[in-house]
């Protein structure tokens, strides 16, 4: 487990030190959020109804932005070979890799999300339930991204493929996250529903995420 | 002949047919330009272990 | 021969590239021909036997190909998911082969099955494109399928490239229920103003039947496609590893050369 715990504390501390990208996310996703006014217009009462929208497809693309390093650099410098040969199965390195990853650029963007919330003009319980699903849903995107990660482990310029490869995997987080947080605010639909489903997805998608990347990274390390 | 909707039956099996034609097309021609390279490079004589065993075999 | 001598025959020559060869160079031809008759006993029943229906009128005859392209779109998924097991646990030397050569098929016919629901939404629909809940799975599809191929060409080694797709094939049938499932529920919360669906009410025998016919031709003409296209992969790999070969004897003869001249 200290292995492990180590592990964990080294992915932070790379992540937030020079050259890491650990803030970069978050500053994508501000700008992202900036951008669309410029597109659709500054009438609040329209991005009040698509804000939802808005923040999830800029959290979506933001954690998938970001997840092109999470083994590449492992891969460059050795160290995945090491973690390969380690005692520790390859699925919970991923995991704690995933977990690091998730602190370091999934959680800034949950808790910009109140702020750039307000930009948009969503009421108070929207913001709640846009964060919440956020915050239960990019765990989600994190995992099925690092399948992604670990298939373009070996490409120069994985980034774009990535997105290609994940993007139409995200498709249900993404559905039932925004309809979540539309429910919250428009009266005939509902919340909950919606918010059990994404729950039961992130569930599964932290099956999938891990089992598959670790044989992903087997068979190109090969 | 198909009344009023000939022209949106007529293009769906047209597009059909032009999607098929080109997969037709794609693995005939995929398969005559892997026929040329091997045949150039049996000409070159650079065979296959299991081929140069049995040439061997035979003379 | 006995029957049984054949069966276990057959069997052990899908395990053998050279043998698979020969045994598809002998049964093409009759493939191709039984190919050719069914398709045009399809044609001929869908575009002038079957009846028009009281409810859509003469579109009801695109059906007789756009629903074969979506079962077969659906079906080159699943071969592909069974020859991605095969990569992965059995090793089996054609299963990535296989997958390699129906990709590009299933993409074409879920594209097939794209534009004839099209073609067909626009008289019943008033739009070309309509965000209902199964064109929409089948366009996901499509994507999946463009993926695919797109990491087909971005692993230089066909061995690595193979398992990549092979694990990804399998995440996205894992996931490709639970698309079908979010979209329904997605469109059915967004209720889009349609009166007609494309499955109509229930088939008559006069419609079933050449519906049947065209499934069984386009399932044909999906393996004679595969099949080719397999020999294709085939030869393409040899020739990748005669020519590897045949580099390698090169580099080796240049360096027993140099290390003569270097005694010398």
């Amino acid at each position: 487990m200290s292995a492990m715990g180590a592990l964990f504390v080294r992915d932070l501390k790379l992540s937030v030190r020079i050259g890491g990208g650990a803030l970069m996310g978050v500053l994508f996703f501000l700008i992202v959020v900036t951008i669309f006014p410029f597109a659709v217009g500054p009438d609040l009462n329209l991005l009040s109804r698509i804000g939802p929208a808005i923040l999830w497809i800029g959290a979506l693309l933001a954690t998938l932005l970001s997840l092109d390093r999470l083994f590449q650099a492992d891969q460059e410098d050795g160290t995945l070979d090491l973690l390969l040969l380690g005692e520790h199965p390859l699925e919970l390195v991923v995991l704690v890799k995933c977990a690091a990853q998730w602190i370091s650029t999934g959680l800034p963007l949950v808790i910009a999300t109140p702020l750039l919330s307000l930009f948009l003009n969503i009421e108070p319980v929207g913001i709640a339930a846009v964060t919440a699903t956020l915050m239960v849903g990019t765990p989600a995107l994190t995992l099925i991204g690092a399948v992604g990660a670990a298939l373009t482990v070996i490409l120069r310029r994985g980034g774009l493929l990535l997105s290609i490869l994940i993007l139409p995997l995200t498709i249900p987080v993404l559905i039932f996250g925004v309809s979540a947080a539309l429910g919250a605010v428009t009266d005939p639909a509902p919340f909950d529903t919606p918010f059990y489903i994404l729950c039961g997805l992130s569930l599964l998608y932290l099956v999938i995420g891990p089992v598959a990347a670790a044989a992903a990274l087997r068979s190109a390390q090969e | 002949m198909f009344g009023n909707y000939a022209g949106f039956i007529l293009a769906s099996y047209g597009v059909t047919a032009a999607t098929i034609l080109l997969l037709v097309l794609w693995v005939i021609l995929d398969g005559q330009k892997q026929a040329k390279i091997l045949a150039q490079l049996h000409e070159r004589g650079i065979h296959r272990r299991s081929e140069r065993a049995k040439a061997a075999a035979n003379s | 021969m006995t029957e049984t001598e054949t069966k276990s025959f057959q069997i052990r020559d899908l395990a053998n590239p050279t043998r698979f060869l020969a045994l598809l160079d002998k049964i093409m031809l009759p493939l191709l021909i039984l190919t050719i008759i069914a398709l045009g006993v399809g044609l001929y029943m869908a575009l002038f036997v079957s009846p028009d229906d009281y409810q859509q009128g003469s579109t009801v005859k695109i059906m007789y190909i756009h629903v074969p392209a979506a079962w077969l779109a659906m079906f080159a998924y699943t071969m592909m998911t069974v020859s991605a097991l095969g990569t992965l646990v059995w090793k089996h030397p054609l299963a990535d082969v296989s997958a390699k050569a129906a990709a590009p098929l299933g993409a074409a016919f879920s594209f097939v099955c794209l534009t004839t629901g099209s073609f067909w939404g626009k008289p019943m629909w008033g739009t070309w494109w309509v965000w209902d809940a199964r064109l929409t799975s089948m366009l996901i599809l499509l994507i999946i399928y463009l993926g695919l191929i797109a990491l087909w060409h971005a692993i230089e080694d066909p061995l690595k490239a193979g398992k990549a797709v092979a694990i990804l094939t399998l995440v996205g049938f894992i996931i490709i229920p639970i698309i079908k499932f979010s979209v329904d529920w997605w469109s059915t919360l967004h209720q889009p103003a349609t009166v007609f669906t494309l499955d109509g009410p229930k088939m008559d025998n006069s419609m079933l039947i050449p519906l049947l016919v065209m499934a069984g031709a386009f399932t044909l003409l999906f393996t004679v496609l595969h099949f080719k296209a397999m020999k294709n992969e085939i030869l393409r790999r040899r020739i990748r590893s005669m020519q590897m070969q045949a580099a390698r004897q090169v580099a080796s003869g240049n360096r027993a050369a140099a290390s003569s001249v270097a005694q010398r």
